[in-house]
């Protein structure tokens, strides 16, 4: 299903970089392979932003080592610019030009040939659904749009290396299942992806998924071996008044954390079926009605909120 | 560098000026209206001052003067009059502005002794046009005197004296008619353009940075001459029509007398076009936000444009340090320039200092420019 091969497409090594006070970024290392899908996953202020600027040789850190497609980018960030696409998290294409200018200008950068242009243009434009809205101008697409225009201007030449962040926020489901679709075909064609994400059920599309905390990366791995590695099991309560239901759960014994999710609490336990009987003859005897308690897989959501609860670790 | 990608900012940033209407009318209107503000400001110079005349003496030498102030193109002798009761009536009634007075005497005092005197008054009502008038008059006689003066040795056989008319005439040479309009309109031209000018290019870069765009830009193979070279091809092609139409605003509408080649005029005008918008990139360069930048492009250019160009001081009477100031002030080359080619028709080869002055401004800007140019957000 993957083109993962070995080679080492992006590494960083010990990668730290501050603003004034702010450790944005503190001792980071990371190893990505040709063709993953590499997510990086974090609160807001986690860092994902400093980290992408660190790899597209926009901004320089205060320490470390970084190597893409085989290019010193902290000696050489120039050359590295012809191997990769950046995709800044703020809309950075000309809202004033259209669509198809927008294409041409990124096109002429990476000095694409024209008949090159012309055919990954139509391709591209149809594949984002596009197509019809070329001599639109760029400041009057929709947010979904512009993320997608982003990525075809990121996709006009062949980069090697693909930095996308957080390219999905407030994008709809349409948009988003359109963008998730041209990325599991370059994966194909071997192009390495780094994105990152607030959209847990992304974090799940990835190859690998590094789990960010204040700078530093807490626990990286495929999502199915991070939920594998997640202490405890996972209790899923559905109830009329969640709020209460957590509430009431969050002091019962072997409880190790909670998580509200709509109109169900995720509770993680030490051992799921001593616990069971416990949590529901707790909630019967607060007279929170209509609940059901059943075992569950943790998502990346539930592994990311363990990993960061303070005693989560135990 | 890579021609295809300064083409693809060429192309790129013209569709921008051509997307943004206002600006771009500001950028054309703008000197169309502080030529007019600014040319008209120059041209309430006096022309044609109604004086009434009181020759008492009728005789060659006074018919003589008073041709002089005629010819000189600043007076009309419209009216005669014998006494100085009726000069007084014409000047209160306001059917002239002032008045010449010759007496009897002045053709033997001016032979037997060398001098005479010639009274000259004005109305004083509007104080600024007297000042100029009497500057005029005695220009005039300043000139007979001396035209005389010279006659005089001539036919003694002696060395024409020097005395102060002389000095007034080299003053004026090239500017025949003293006409201060001449003079100051090719300066004016040059102010606008270098105010302008460094306008036109001061947001490029800081709107880049304020729209968001920059982060995406500086992340692809693009350097920074070619950023550079590639915005600065729309702003030349804007800042080249801005000096034609001030430049014929000049020619055809003041009629400031154009005696030089217009093809000297094209190679000097587009050399200090490029220093003015190289000036304007590189503070859009410097400073990130567009308000500033456009604040601190004309603090920086209006002061030194306007003070230090020798459009409103002349540079050779300023103090020796303020004068070796004006050295750095790349308008004052073009003040110069203008001045010469307009008025002096200078060639070329006249010009070779202020055109290599203007040369290594534009080559220290723009490279200077370019190693400031950050491709990196921090
Ligand atoms: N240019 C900057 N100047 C000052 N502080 C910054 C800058 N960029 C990021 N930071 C700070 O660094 C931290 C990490 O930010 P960022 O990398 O943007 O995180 P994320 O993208 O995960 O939200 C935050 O605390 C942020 O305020
Ligand atoms: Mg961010």
């Amino acid at each position: 299903m993957t083109a993962t091969t070995h080679e080492i497409v992006i590494e960083a090594q010990g990668l730290k970089r501050r603003f004034g006070a702010v450790e944005a970024v503190r001792d980071i290392s990371l190893t990505i392979m040709r063709g993953e899908i590499f997510g990086l996953v974090g609160a807001d202020g986690a860092g994902k932003t400093t980290i992408m600027r660190l790899l597209a040789g926009v901004l320089r850190p205060d320490a470390g080592a970084i190597r893409v497609a085989g290019v010193d980018v902290v000696a050489e960030p120039k050359r590295v610019r012809s191997e990769l696409s950046y995709m800044p998290q703020r809309f950075g294409l000309y809202e004033d030009l259209t669509v198809a200018e927008n294409i041409f200008f990124y096109s002429e950068l990476f000095s694409v040939s024209p008949r090159e242009r012309r055919a990954r243009t139509g391709q591209l434009l149809e594949a984002a659904g596009l197509a019809p809205f070329q001599r639109r101008l760029a400041g009057q697409l929709s947010g979904g749009m512009k993320q997608k225009l982003g990525l075809v201007c990121a996709l006009i030449h062949t980069p090697r290396v693909l930095l996308l962040d957080e390219p999905t926020t407030g994008v709809d489901p349409v948009s988003r299942r359109d963008f998730w679709a041209i990325l599991y075909n370059l994966r194909e064609s071997g192009v390495t992806i780094l994105l990152s994400t607030a959209y847990m059920d992304e974090a799940e599309r990835c190859s690998r998924v590094a789990l960010l905390q204040a700078g530093q990366i807490r626990s990286c791995d495929t999502p199915s071996r991070l939920k594998q590695a997640m202490p405890g099991a996972l209790l899923d309560v559905v109830a009329d008044d969640p709020g209460a239901a957590n509430q009431a759960l969050k002091d019962a014994p072997g409880v190790l954390g909670l998580l509200l999710m709509g109109d169900r609490v995720h509770v993680r336990v030490d051992d799921a079926g001593r616990r069971s009987p416990e949590l529901r003859a707790r909630l019967a005897e607060r007279a929170i009605a209509h609940t059901e308690i059943t075992t569950i897989e943790p998502g990346i959501e539930d592994v990311f909120v363990a990993l960061l609860e303070p005693d989560g670790a135990a | 560098m890579s021609l295809r990608r300064l083409f693809a900012m060429a192309f790129k940033e013209t569709l921008q000026i051509w997307r943004d209407p206002r600006s771009l009318a500001i950028a054309l209107l703008m000197p169309v209206m502080q030529m007019a503000l600014l040319g008209y400001g120059v041209s309430l110079d006096i022309k044609r001052v109604p004086l009434c005349i009181n020759d008492q003496e009728h005789s060659q030498l006074s018919r003589d003067l008073v041709q002089r102030f005629v010819a000189s193109g600043w007076f009309s002798a419209d009216h005669a009059s014998a006494t100085d009761r009726a000069v007084r009536g014409a000047l209160d009634r306001g059917a002239c502005a002032g008045a010449v007075t010759i007496p009897v005497d002045f053709s033997r005092a001016l032979m037997t002794t060398g001098s005479a005197s010639v009274q000259t008054v004005f109305d004083a009502t509007d104080t600024n046009t007297t000042n100029v008038a009497i500057g005029y008059a005695q220009g005039v006689i300043a000139q007979t005197t001396a035209d005389f003066e010279s006659q005089w040795a001539a036919a003694h056989g002696l060395r024409p004296p020097k005395i102060g008319a002389v000095d007034l005439e080299a003053r004026v040479w090239f500017n025949e008619g003293l006409d201060s309009r001449n003079f100051i309109i090719p300066a004016v031209v040059a102010v606008i353009l270098a105010l302008v000018g460094a306008q036109l290019t001061s947001l490029t870069i800081s709107r880049e940075w304020e729209r968001g765009t920059m982060e995406q830009l500086i992340s692809t193979p693009v350097t920074a001459l070619e950023v550079m070279l590639g915005k600065l091809v729309p702003y030349f092609v804007i800042g080249l029509v801005d000096a034609a139409f001030c430049l014929f605003t000049a020619i055809y509408w003041f009629k400031v007398p154009f005696r030089g080649s217009f093809i000297v005029l094209a190679i000097t005008t587009a050399l200090f076009t490029l220093v003015v918008l190289g000036i304007g990139y590189l503070i859009s360069v410097r400073i990130r936000s567009q308000l500033g930048a456009s604040q601190v492009a004309l603090i920086l250019t209006m002061t030194p444009t306007t003070m230090l160009s020798g459009y409103t001081f002349a540079i050779d009477q300023m103090p020796a340090p303020v004068q070796a100031v004006t050295l750095l002030v790349y308008a004052r080359y073009y003040v110069t320039i203008l001045r010469d080619v307009f008025l002096k028709g200078s060639p070329l080869q006249d010009l070779l200092i202020p055109i290599a002055a203007l040369s290594a401004y534009a080559a220290a800007i723009i490279w200077i420019a370019a190693r400031s140019f950050r491709d990196r957000l921090d």
